[in-house]
């Protein structure tokens, strides 16, 4: 059926398009929804990424009667890269320069609902469904030529400069076609793709787009957002979750100079002043006032003795009996992950303003659709009265201080109406205050038999949910400190396939006789959230430290091990790829101080597969660990962004390595003792290793997969490996710090 | 109180009291972005700017004490159209993730660079490390340090101005 139906009475303003519709959603259906699956219900099952739930070309494209071309994403940038590398399938698929392309992202009054941006789904939900609505746009322009010209499609081609030109050289531009066109129809799911031989823009490189501004101090973050009358405001709260001050100066500091206003619903309380530095020394003189806790105690630093204690719903997520057989080589061990601090650089900030009864957001957070949810909730407006806009903010690498801060500054606007509100966290708000990056415990068994074959393997895992994201105000922490609180949301898993605590605990490995149980447990101690790869870290970690216990055990190649146990021909190859870049068959053997290491994981079993070898040495003086070399190994799919993705990998890597050598939030039984970057350490440039390369595996046509968190698991894993490679000393508790990598060399 | 100080070159008299450190001066009082607030506590470094010369942490330098002073950002270094050497170096590598940092890493950068036309890996990184980066864009900021410090000798070398 042809959907290409000429409508002249559509064209509004000048444009193709009239507006398009926002799909609701009943509040039920989003929580625990996992990090891909939050976005609006599915209508069009048959249709690629988020063409599912948003089938209307209009949604995505649109085409002015001067030819300007804007595509629209509910995808938010975030560091990642994602504005370029969208850009890069639109212009591709609509075979036009991408500087002729103005991209929009997540706004709730502009763009398609795309759930959140996270959980690596960016390209498999925005990247598809782009690419496939582009190619409908891109269809339906060739057949509108045809038409005209009264030829057959076929014969037609694009120029990639928006042009349709004829077999007879003849050209018509997309603007004067697109005139005649309504795009407001749903896509077809067939629309031709370009072909990869004939990419012009996709797999090039195009540097980012957000890079120059960012070099040259243009405004291109929220925090560098200065609207007229501007105020700036400052929560005020005890050092970390569960504690608040006894007695702030409250009369004292609001009658200062400067202070426009003080805010106070139950136990939120905040401070708006003319300038920034008044309400940091506001802050500072409220806060000059003895502590007291809150809440419950917190429990020991210890994660095994703490999660363990914890009541746990059992979640089957794997049971495959096996023929059995004998052993030759029986290993057990446990693997523990400490809470994690998301560390962004910048501290979180968001701007409000509430003027004529309506709300406007201006967030960083990765749900710029739940920002609006949760402070239509908090607030009780109608949801068609707030507007939230996602404006790039710091890194935020899972759920850190963006939303509560956005739901805060939302409800100080609405106190102080009329002028805009500016809120950001201070750095030890931002440590004692986001949620962290739940511990984890795991606790594996595997055996071998004579013919190094892995004949059984057990995979328990322990975990608090990690994704305890907002979806109306009980998720926030301004929705538990108001006068009428609200209840906080259930704690809920995110089932496999995806899995949270059980992220990759399912081992992509062909083994034999697998039982992979999680222990899911509900009860919070620390306040906690997603941080990148939610459990895959410590499951692959734990995954990847077992094959090269078992390989050592039996005096094998932890690789041999690897791929005699591997059937996914694309996973062979990336190891392979990985091993021959490293040279990994003439690497140097451990020998007390040097050692290498791999790790491996496909993320979520579903998203890119990625190896990562490194050669280390180990100081025995200090226990520290220079990390000579990293070499990485990807298939991430079709690749869109060479460079994008090499950046994102490289990231992965450091950070990882940052989280296991290094990273434990501390904390007794009052409250956190991580609130700087003294007592919260990360790696600096003295500790980043010498060398870093990513190699990737084009994969031509193939479907888009999640790259941006595929590195952290296979690093960590990698590292331990390498360590237990150079010492002969198995580590299995994160971090790898220099204190405990040094007790375990022993003495000089 | 007025205080005079030097702002990317021109001169600027700001009437924040004495005690607010020089970085919400900057943004809030004269407009610049590149100025971060990271920590608040000299200990990120996405404040950093130049005084004198010198990179400092404009987050802990109250400008009454700064009467007189040079300070320079990443504003005063190149524009997007005409960026400088360090900064196109910058770009050239796709230095950057999210790019809370990176205007920071420029300017404490620049400092070395303006000292030291040649250094060595471990000359840049003892540098640099004042300076924090969470999203892992180190070698790339390294290259970056490295590629500036190339072109800028051959700038000189054939005469032109750095």
């Amino acid at each position: 059926m042809n959907r290409a139906v000429p409508r002249r009475g559509l064209l509004a303003a000048g444009a193709l398009i009239v507006g398009f519709s926002f799909s609701n959603r009943a509040r039920a259906q989003l929580a625990g929804g996992g990090e891909g699956g939050a976005g609006p219900p599915v209508t069009a099952p048959h249709l690629p990424g988020s063409l599912r739930s948003t089938p209307w070309l209009d949604a995505w494209i649109r085409i002015a009667a001067d030819g300007a071309i804007t595509v629209f994403t509910g995808k938010a940038e975030l560091g990642q890269g994602i504005r370029t590398a969208l850009l890069q399938v639109a212009a591709e698929e609509l075979d036009v320069p991408p500087s002729t392309i103005t991209l929009v992202t997540a706004d709730t009054e502009r763009t398609p609902d795309e759930g959140l941006t996270a959980g690596s789904h960016s390209m498999q939900d925005s990247g598809m469904a782009l690419r496939n609505a582009a190619a409908n746009v891109r269809l339906l322009l060739t057949r509108a030529a045809a038409e005209g010209w009264k030829v057959a499609p076929a014969t037609l081609a694009t120029t990639g400069t928006g042009h349709v030109r004829a077999a007879d050289g003849r050209t018509r531009p997309y603007a004067e076609l697109a005139a005649d066109l309504s795009l407001h129809v749903e896509a077809v799911p067939d629309a031709p793709l370009r072909s990869p031989a004939e990419f012009r823009t996709m797999n090039h490189h195009l540097p980012r787009l957000d890079i120059p501004g960012k070099l040259t101090g243009a405004q291109a973050f929220l925090q560098d957002m200065r609207l007229p009358g501007m105020l700036h405001a400052r929560v005020v709260r005890g050092p970390s979750v569960g504690t608040r001050l006894r007695d702030p100066a409250w009369a004292e500091v609001a009658a200062t100079p400067g202070i426009v206003a003080t805010v106070r619903d139950g136990a939120f309380a905040a401070i708006v002043a003319e300038r920034e530095w008044t309400a940091i020394t506001a802050l500072r003189r409220l806060q000059d006032t003895p502590q007291e806790r809150s809440g419950p105690p917190l429990p020991g630093m210890d994660p095994a003795a703490t999660l363990k204690a914890l009541p746990a719903r059992e979640i089957t997520i794997l049971e495959q009996a096996g023929p059995g057989g004998t052993a030759r080589h029986r290993v057990r061990a446990r693997f523990t992950r400490p809470w994690i601090s998301h560390g962004s650089i910048g501290p979180s900030c968001a701007i409000a303003l509430f003027q004529d009864g309506r709300l406007t957001i201006w967030t960083h957070s990765q749900g710029t659709f739940d920002v609006r949810r949760v402070a239509a909730d908090l607030l009780r407006l109608p949801e068609n009265r707030v507007h939230a806009i996602h404006v790039e903010g710091s890194g935020c690498y899972g759920q850190n201080g963006a939303d509560d801060v956005a739901a805060e500054a939302a409800r100080i606007a609405v106190a102080v109406p009329g002028r805009p509100i500016r809120l950001q966290w201070m750095r030890e708000q931002e440590f004692g205050w986001e949620p962290l990056g739940p511990a984890m415990v795991t606790e594996l068994e595997a055996a071998l038999d004579e013919r190094n074959r892995i004949i059984s393997w057990r995979h328990e895992v322990w975990s608090n949910p990690h994704n305890n994201r907002p979806v109306d105000a009980g998720g926030v922490l301004v929705g538990g400190e108001v006068a009428s609180p609200f209840p906080p949301p259930e704690p809920k898993p995110i089932p496999m396939p995806e899995g949270d605590g059980s992220r990759n605990s399912n081992p992509l490995y062909a083994l034999q006789d697998m039982h992979v149980v999680y222990h899911f447990l509900p009860e919070m101690p620390l306040r906690v959230s997603a941080l990148r790869s939610l459990g895959a870290h410590l499951n692959v970690f734990s995954i990847e430290s077992m094959f090269d216990e078992l390989a050592a055990a039996a005096r094998i190649d932890p690789l041999a091990l690897r791929l005699a146990h591997m059937e996914d021909p694309r996973a062979r190859a990336v190891m392979a790829h990985g091993a021959e870049r490293f040279a990994w068959s003439s690497r140097p053997r451990g020998d007390g101080r040097r050692g290498c290491g791999m790790g491996f994981a496909r993320y979520k079993n579903l998203g890119a597969y990625c190896a990562v070898f490194l050669e280390i040495e180990a100081e025995r003086e200090t226990g520290r660990i220079a990390v000579r070399r990293a070499v990485a190994a990807v298939d991430c799919g079709q690749v869109v962004s060479p460079d994008g993705v090499r950046n994102q990998i490289e990231g992965a890597i450091v950070q990882s390595l940052s989280w296991a050598t290094q990273e434990a939030m501390a904390f007794d039984a009052g409250q956190r003792l991580g609130f700087d970057w003294s007592s919260y350490p990360i790696l600096r440039f003295r500790d980043v290793p010498d060398l870093v390369e990513v190699h990737l595996l084009d994969q031509p046509n193939q479907p888009f997969l999640g790259a941006a968190e595929a590195g952290q698991g296979p690093t960590s894993a990698a590292l331990a490996n390498a360590l237990a490679d150079a010492t002969g000393k198995r580590m299995r508790d994160m971090p790898l710090s220099p204190a405990r990598v040094k007790q375990a060399m022993g003495a000089i | 109180m007025t205080v005079r100080l030097t702002i990317n070159g021109a001169e600027r008299r700001v009437e924040s009291p004495p005690d607010t450190p020089l970085l919400y001066v900057l943004r809030d009082e004269v407009g610049l972005n590149g100025a971060k607030y990271g920590c608040g506590l000299g200990q990120c470094g996405a404040c950093t700017v130049q005084l004198d010369g010198r990179p400092v942490f404009s987050c802990l330098l109250p400008v009454g004490a700064l009467e007189g002073r040079q300070v320079r950002t990443v504003e005063g270094l190149g524009t997007a159209a005409s960026p400088s050497i360090l900064q196109r170096a910058f770009e050239e590598e796709q230095a950057a993730q999210c790019g809370y940092c990176i205007a920071g890493m420029i300017m404490r950068a620049q400092a070395l660079l303006d000292r030291v036309p040649d250094p060595d890996e471990a000359a840049i990184r003892a540098h640099m490390q004042a300076n924090l980066c969470r999203c892992g864009t180190h070698m790339r900021i390294l290259r970056a340090v490295r590629r500036a410090a190339t072109a800028m000798r051959s700038t000189v070398s054939r005469g032109t101005a750095p």
